[in-house]
Formats: C-alpha cells, sequence, structure tokens
C-alpha cells in the first residue's frame, strides 16, 4: 500500500533545534547564579582608582560599604556638585558616618563585631579632604579596618 | 483510530529563555571586591615625634597638585617603590636585611616608619597610587624573606592559610610579618 510513502530521499534533514533552549536555559541559570544584584543604588559616580597589591574581599556579609564621590548628573541639581557620601541608599553627611556604623555594628552577632570591614568605594576623583574626614569618623568609633577597594589593574591607568 | 492530544507547541520557549538570558547579561555586574586593605590607628595615638629619629623616618608628601615628595625633594611615582624599598631593607643594624647599611636610613625594619601625609586637595587616585606602591615594596621584601626561610613566597603562604587554616602556616606568616611590620603612619591631614 502506498500509506507509508516514503520521502523523497536525497533531501538534507532539518538541524534538530530541540536542544536549543536547554542550552540557553543552562546560560540562563549561570548568569542567574553569579549576578550579585547591587544593594545599593548609586547615587554618585564611582570610578574606582586602581591598584595592583590588592586582597580579595571575602565574607560580603562583613564588609559595610561607604560610597564617595561626585552626584551623578540625576542628582546633581539637587545635590550640587561637590564630592558627597553615600551611605545606604541616600546622601549623608560627615557626622551620619557613626550612626551609621553603630547601626551596622548592631545588626551583626556579637562574635562577628571584631572581623567587620569597612570598604571604602571612593571615586577616583574625589580630594583626600573628604576621605580624610571620613577616617577620622571612623576612628572616633573604632572602625579601624578598612579596604580601599579598587579594581584591579596597572596602577599607571590613573595618571591621565 | 487514535486521537492525536494536541501538543504545546515550545517552538518560543527559546525566544522567552534568550529573553530572560539577556537581561541578566545586562544587570550582572561581576562586582570589583578587591582592595587594599588597612588598618587605621586608633584614636588619639599620633606616634611622638620627639622619639623618632630622623633616620628611621621617610617623609612621603603628597601636594595639592598630586606631586609626590619624599623628604623634601619631588620624584616620581615609579621611584618610590624601589626608594621606600632601600629605606625599609637598609638595615645598619639587622642580620637579614641586604640594604646598603647607609648611615642615614633607617636602622631596622621594625624602626622604619613611613609617614605619608596627604593636603586636603589631593586627588584619591594618587593616594591610592602611593598606598599602592608602599604595600608592593612592603610585600616584595617579605616575598623575599619567605623565600629565604621556607623556600615558598609570601603571598603563596597566605593563599595556603586561607585555604587551610593551618596553625603552622599562620606561624610563619606571623614570623615574616614581624621581620617587616608595615609600619605606614598617616598623620592628620594638612589644611
Amino acid at each position: 500500500m502506498s500509506k507509508f510513502k516514503k520521502k523523497k530521499s536525497g533531501e538534507l534533514p532539518a538541524i534538530s533545534t530541540a536542544s536549543l533552549p536547554d542550552i540557553v536555559f543552562m546560560l540562563l541559570f549561570f548568569f542567574m547564579v553569579a549576578t550579585v544584584m547591587r544593594e545599593n543604588t548609586l547615587m554618585i559616580e564611582n570610578r574606582l582608582p586602581v591598584a595592583n597589591q590588592v586582597e580579595k574581599l571575602d565574607k560580603k556579609n562583613l564588609v559595610m560599604y561607604i560610597y564617595a564621590g561626585k552626584p551623578s548628573s540625576r542628582y546633581s541639581s539637587s545635590a550640587g556638585t561637590q564630592a558627597r557620601i553615600q551611605l545606604n541608599d541616600k546622601f549623608a553627611n560627615i557626622e551620619d558616618i557613626a550612626p551609621f556604623v553603630l547601626a551596622e555594628r548592631a545588626a551583626k552577632r556579637e562574635e562577628e563585631i571584631p572581623f567587620l570591614i569597612t570598604a571604602l568605594k571612593v571615586d577616583g576623583e574625589t580630594n583626600m579632604g573628604l576621605v580624610g574626614d571620613i577616617k577620622k569618623e571612623l576612628r572616633e568609633v573604632q572602625a579601624l579596618k578598612i579596604n580601599y577597594t579598587t579594581r584591579i589593574g596597572d596602577a599607571s591607568d590613573n595618571l591621565k | 483510530m487514535r486521537r492525536s492530544r494536541p501538543s504545546v507547541n515550545a517552538g518560543s520557549m527559546a525566544d522567552i529563555a534568550f529573553l530572560l538570558l539577556i537581561f541578566f547579561l545586562i544587570t550582572t555586574t561581576i562586582q570589583s571586591e578587591a582592595g587594599i586593605n588597612r588598618k587605621l590607628p586608633p584614636p588619639k595615638d599620633d606616634i611622638p615625634e620627639g622619639f623618632i629619629l630622623k633616620r628611621n623616618l621617610l617623609v612621603i608628601e603628597l601636594n595639592s597638585k598630586d606631586e609626590i615628595m619624599i623628604n623634601d625633594t619631588i620624584r616620581k611615582l615609579s621611584e618610590l617603590k624601589r626608594i621606600a624599598m632601600n629605606f625599609i631593607d637598609n638595615g645598619a643594624d639587622c642580620n637579614y636585611c641586604k640594604g646598603a647599611k647607609d648611615a642615614h636610613m633607617s636602622i631596622h625594619p621594625d624602626k622604619a616608619i613611613i609617614s605619608l601625609r596627604s593636603n586636603r586637595d589631593t586627588g584619591y587616585d594618587a593616594y591610592i597610587n602611593v598606598q599602592n606602591e608602599l604595600v608592593g615594596a612592603y610585600r616584595q621584601l617579605r616575598n623575599r624573606e619567605s623565600m629565604r626561610l621556607f623556600n615558598i613566597s609570601y603571598d603563596e603562604l597566605k593563599l595556603q592559610y586561607s585555604k587551610t587554616g593551618e596553625i603552622a602556616i599562620k606561624n610563619k606568616l606571623k614570623t615574616i610579618q614581624e621581620m617587616y611590620p608595615e609600619k605606614i603612619s598617616e598623620a592628620e591631614l594638612k589644611q
């Protein structure tokens, strides 16, 4: 019978794309796992300086972040163009640092407190005056372990 | 005759997955979580000037134009590491140092203090550059001594310690750190 009539042979069979979703899903899962969502929305410019003698900052839960830099263009009309400090999601003044550190400390378990590190994420174009003020405040509240967060690379990239 | 069940068309699955993939690709910021670790001095604890011999002090000043001045002469950043190493490792009275034993530089790495002063208008970039070079100088000296004593570099030891946490390695690290303690003093900023 001609019920099972064969197709004409000689045509190339189409490449099956059935496994394409699997491959894409695999990639998707990789990126979903590898993605670190930013905890803070940056309201400042934050082009970190470059250094090559760096140490990795692990134990993310023991790090508190202090950002500083010029307000980004969206906020420059309300916050001015001078370099500002950002704590959590808002602009802050020098005197807000001490309460911020104490609040961060209070949220941690007691045995973790000595290992807390303050990461200073400061824009490369900031003046040392602001950084010095921040450091002075940190000394006052005994938050002595700090980390100048940098990008990894050759230091000569800073001199442009 | 068998009735064929209608199957869901999975052809658009790839498109949906691609859309999600592209979303995550764009939003991913693999965060740069590395930097230079420093320890601040406790409040009201500046090193008293009177007790330090001038030869044991290397004064590095950064002015408002980001120029580096070492002991009152302007120097380039590229020279800084060598100068710092010569100063720390001079070791007039130190049996493991390989320095020149100059009479105008430090007696012992333990006594050698680098004083880093910056102006309020100094750029943060320049400051990090200097810090980077100083850390580099100490690191190179530590690596050298570690190679000599334990036949393994200081960086390698550190890596091993972070993996295994063995006390023996910690003691080795401590030995090296005591040979070349990082003594960088930052006086309060100049106005």
